[in-house]
Parts: structure tokens; sequence; C-alpha cells
């Protein structure tokens, strides 16, 4: 066993560090404010290489694993959650390209992803299909050599910024088992039918895109279609075994940030003639937070370190994922209880890190269906 | 233009709580972060900015333990072509370890050294300049600016009270590197990849052909906070009666 980082694990770490503190810290409040990120930082993060760094050498990447990938976004949140989500949700979806699409689809589409020209999305939630994605309605069917996609999806990051969304369609409703009804198809955003409401003031992360989105019928020809007709529900499904893996990351990263806030604060915070940094309490509750987080560190480098080996273990994924968006909302609660009545201010960025904390206990999978899974498999059951 | 660089891996002491070790001896690294020191990587830019107008080859070199290949990756991904660690004494005599680089340096074809100005832990600014004397070159210290025409170096280098000097220095020469003599650059994730295809060649002091420490050598008796004096002034009062006050200092300042 091995618990060491690699040295470029370590190298890549310090440069994620590096540019999340000398471009995303300026600028995290204002654009959580305007609800917007500047399209420039972009193409700068793409030009050092932080975008997509698992997508495979030859589809544009740096052929790099999900630990690295994970890393860099816990660097990213740690500085900003906002920032921190428009830089994980540009590329979200192109795991499943990679691991389903074909090769001339690969080498269409994730390129440019790489390079920061263009950013994608993966619409699967609807209003009646939330943590149950099989219950999705809307519908994609064959007519000739197109698809015609009719229905709506709610909550869609990147919906009115991404240049194509993948799309989690119902192709066979008749179909007696529910995970055999549905596909994925690539949708470019242009296609006419297509319409997207962007969503404003949500509670945190608003520098990313939140939309509802309308397929009216959007034509789309089949060669969208992304693996195997009727097996949308298992690909899906192993997209989040992945997915999960870096999200439970974004909980690491806004954990160490809002922890590494409070420390900031106590050494100068005086009460009662002293810092209360020398306060036994503060000192539990640091001590507390830090080995949560290390817990947590620990958990999402394991779950990371197996995908990379090619060992996809959904239990692990939904254990790194619960725990440490679980611990990130622990921990900034904490941090913020640390600030005072001056936490609740927007003076201080602990404000914007607690509003931000509440969406990882629900995207990617509630922590419902996190435990769920890890409950199903501990039983054996289905 | 072959250019060696001389960098050190230092604990970031900035922002961070100083402790003493309980021998008195040294301060307490346990919970510190190691980086490179960044005059070092100043020092390290400029060497590649230098290169890409001019050519040749930049060689790293640092004294330490293992840990030390971190930064000597580090200089790497910055553009650096080659890297030296010597595992050697961690100490702080600017002395010896001018005398250690000095032996290691000797006999390699180069054009210019640069160090930093000094190290950000001990910060003695002494290698550089020790480092020149021993191997009998001109240097310049505290650099601002480096142009090169031919064989010379033409280098601004910073003086108290805001006022430069110019010097033209005779190549190979010793710079020792100020910060802000350019701009840092962040480094790519494909310049580390890169980074791993370069040498990162390891020596002893044996195998560099030195000799023992020498009955010179400085070692450290005891570190200390400085003593705290009368370091600001509180004014007192109502508002109205701070701002007369201060008023007052500012006229009697002002003569």
């Amino acid at each position: 066993m091995d618990f060491e980082m690699t040295n470029r694990q370590k190298q890549i770490r310090l440069a994620a560090r590096e540019f999340a503190e000398g471009e995303l810290a300026g600028i995290g409040q204002e654009c959580e404010i305007k609800e917007d990120f500047p399209r420039d930082l972009i193409k700068k993060a793409a030009q050092l290489g932080f975008i997509g760094v698992f997508i495979k050498k030859e589809n544009g990447g740096l052929g790099l694993g999900f630990l690295e990938h994970a890393t860099i976004l816990e660097e990213f949140w740690r500085v900003d959650p906002g920032l921190g989500q428009v830089f994980s949700s540009l590329t979200f979806g192109s795991e499943e390209l990679q691991f389903f699409g074909s090769e001339e689809q690969k080498k269409k589409y994730l390129p440019s992803l790489v390079k920061g020209e263009r950013i994608m999305g993966f619409a699967i939630t609807e209003p009646e299909a939330g943590s149950d994605t099989a219950s999705a309605v809307t519908s994609a069917v064959k007519e000739g050599e197109e698809y015609v996609i009719n229905g709506n999806k709610v909550m869609i990051t990147n919906g009115t910024v991404a240049d194509y969304l993948l799309v989690y369609c119902l192709t066979y409703p008749e179909q007696t088992s529910r995970s055999k009804r549905h596909s994925i198809l690539l949708v470019e955003t242009d296609r006419p039918g297509y319409r997207a409401d962007r969503i404003h003031r949500k509670m945190g992360i608003r520098a990313s895109d939140t939309a509802n989105i309308y397929f009216n019928n959007v034509r789309a020809p089949k060669e969208n279609l992304i693996g195997i007709e009727g097996n949308g529900f298992s690909q899906l499904m192993k997209f989040f075994d992945h997915s999960r893996s870096y999200v439970a990351a974004h909980g690491v990263g806004l954990a160490q940030g809002a922890m590494e806030q409070a420390i900031n604060y106590v050494k100068k915070r005086k009460q009662f003639g002293k810092a209360i940094a020398s306060f036994q309490v503060t000192q539990f509750k640091l001590a507390e937070m830090a080995t949560l987080i290390e817990t947590a560190r620990s958990l999402v480098h394991k779950a990371c370190w197996n995908l990379d080996r090619g060992n996809v273990d959904s239990q692990l994924s939904a254990m790194a994922k619960w725990w440490a968006c679980n611990v990130a909302v622990r921990v900034v609660d904490e941090a913020l209880q640390l600030h005072g009545g001056y936490g609740y201010l927007d003076d201080y960025p602990i404000e914007r890190f607690y509003r931000a904390a509440k969406i990882l206990e629900l995207y990617e999978g509630t922590k419902e269906i996190d435990k769920m899974m890890i409950g199903r498999k501990i039983l054996g059951v289905t | 233009m072959n250019i060696i660089v001389c960098v050190k891996r230092i604990p970031k002491t900035a922002e961070a709580d100083i402790l003493i070790e309980k021998d008195g001896k040294d301060i307490k690294r346990d919970h510190l972060v190691f980086a490179l020191n960044d005059w070092d990587g100043y020092a390290v830019r400029e060497a590649v900015l230098l290169k890409e107008k001019f050519e040749g080859e930049v060689t790293v070199i640092t004294i330490g333990p293992e840990e030390s290949k971190e930064v000597l990756t580090r200089c790497l991904a910055m553009g650096a072509d080659r890297a030296v660690r010597i595992e050697g004494p961690s100490s702080s005599d600017g002395h010896l370890i001018a005398r250690i680089l000095a032996q290691a340096i000797k006999g390699q074809s180069f054009d210019l050294i640069l160090t930093g100005v000094q190290a950000e832990d001990d910060g003695w600014g002494q290698v550089g300049v020790a480092l020149a004397q021993i191997l009998g070159l001109p240097h310049a210290s505290i650099v601002t600016h480096i142009e090169i025409e031919r064989d010379k170096a033409k280098v601004r280098r910073e003086l108290e009270g805001g006022i430069e000097e110019l010097l033209e220095v005779k190549l190979p020469a010793v710079l020792t590197i100020q910060t802000g003599i350019n701009e840092p650059k962040y480094v790519s994730l494909s310049a580390i990849l890169d980074a791993e295809d370069k040498e990162t060649k390891e020596v002893g002091m044996e195998e560099i052909g030195f000799s023992s420490k020498g009955p010179l050598d400085a070692t450290i008796d005891q570190v200390s906070f400085p003593p705290t004096g009368k370091m600001a002034e509180i004014l007192k009062g109502s508002p109205e009666e701070v701002v007369g006050q201060l008023t007052e200092i500012i006229k009697k300042k002002k003569g």
C-alpha cells in the first residue's frame, strides 16, 4: 500500500491551487452576485490543461485519471465553490462519451471541450423524475434517420450555456423492465425547438448556470445516439459511479476552504481578552473538522484510485459522495459558527460557502440515494 | 547560453505561526508547508526567459534531502532542462553551501549562474556572492533587470531608497535575482508531465569530490524571537482627539 500522492499529483495540486488562488479567489463573490463567469477564464484554464484531464490523449486530453480531476476540482472548490462548479461542469457528461461514444463521436466532441472552446452538460432530471431517473418521460421517437425529441427537463446545469447536451430520453416506453426503456442522445443546443430558461437566485453556486429546458420536436440525427439504444439507464449508472467520485471532491474542497477561513478567523478574533483560538472549545471544533476532512479526502482518493484502475465500485463511489458532501455541510456549519454573527454577513466568504454546501447533498444523487445504494450492496438486495 | 540556477526548498513561514523547537536550535517544521524559495522561482523564470531568447540549457541545482526533488520537478515544469540534487547537510551556513555548490559546478560549462537574493527561511543572502568569490567570477547582487550583450551582462541592481545601479558584468558571472524581476507564470499540466522526461541527477558529497566540513562552518546555537519593543504608538481618546494628535505628529514629522 502507498498513501502518498505521486510527485506528479502533488505538482498538479500545487498548480491547481496557484491558479485557483490567483484567478478565482478575487472574482468569486462578484460572479456569485452577477450569476455569471468570465469566458476568458475558461480559455486560460484550458491552456494550462485544467479542463477534462481524464479525457484520453487520442481525444485531446492529458489522459490522466479521476484522481487528478478530483484533485483539481478540490483545489478550485476550496477557493470558490461557485466557480469550482463552473469548471467541474464544463465537461459534465464527457465521461459517458468516453465510455460509450463511438470513435467518431469522441473525435468530434471531446477535443473542443479540453480546449475550452465548447461547454457540455447532461440533461437527466425531470419534474417527475428526480432520484427516480427511470421515470423520465422526455421522449425520443425515431422517424427515418432522425430522433424527434419532446419533453422538458429541470434544473439542468449549463442549460443556457452548453453547446451540446447529453439527453436522457425515453425510447422504449413499452419495455417491461424500467431499466431498459431509455437511451442517451447528444443534442446540439442550436437545434430548432430547443429552449432553455435560466433559473435565478439559487441558494448558492450562482456563478454556475442552471436552467429548465424544453424540447419541442427537436430533431437529432441517429448518429447522435450515445452507446446502445435502450441501454441508457445502465450507461447512466456507470456515469454516476464515476461522477460521484469527483463530486465528492467538491465536498472535500469546500470543507477544506471553510476550515481554513475559520482558522484564520479564530487566530485574529479576540474575546475575553484573548484570541478565540486559545479556547479549548475552538480547538475541539477544529480537531473535529480536520479529522472529518481527512476521512473524506481519504475516501475520495480510494474511490478515484479504484476507478483509475478500472475497478468500478458503485458502493465505494456512493460512500465517498455521501460522506464527503455530508462532511462539507457539517464543517461549513461549524466554520460559520466560529465566525459568530460576522459569518452571517457577506463581509466574509464563509456565508457563500455555507449556502453552496447544501447542493452537495442534493445533486449527483441525493444522500438518501447514496445510502440506499450502500445499504442494498451490504444486504445484497437490488 | 547555458545557465545554472541554484535553488532551495524552504518552509513557508510568511503567514504561518512560528514556534521554536525544545532544544532551541531551530523552528518547528512539522506543521509548515514546504515549497520552492520565492526568490529562486524568479531566478528560474529569468533563466528560462533568457534561454528562450538565446537558446542553450538551464540546469537547476539544489542541496537537500529526498523531499527536495519536489522543488526540482517544479523547476523542470517551469522550463528548466536538467536538475541535480546534492545529498548534503541541512546547514544554513551560506559559505558551506556555496563551497559545496562551487565544487559541483566547477568544470561545467556555463555562461551564467543565478541564485535568489536570499532564502525565505534563514534569509542570510550569502550563497550567491560567496559562490562567485569561490569560483573567481564577477557578480552582481539584488538584480532587477538583465540584458545580455555578447559576452557581457548589463544589469540593474536595487539599492536603498529606490536608487538603482547599472552595472556591466563580464560573463560568466553570478547574479543574485530579486523578486519582481519578471512576471511569474502559472505552471501548465503538460509542462508538469514533460518534466518527468527530463533528467534529475542525484549525487552525494563524495561523488562531487567535496571533502568534509571545515572548522569555520557555522552552526546554530540558539534561535529566539526578537524582543518585543515599542513597535507602535497607540493613540487614545475620542475620534476628534485622535485626529488632533495624529495631525500634530504628521506636522512634526513634516518638519
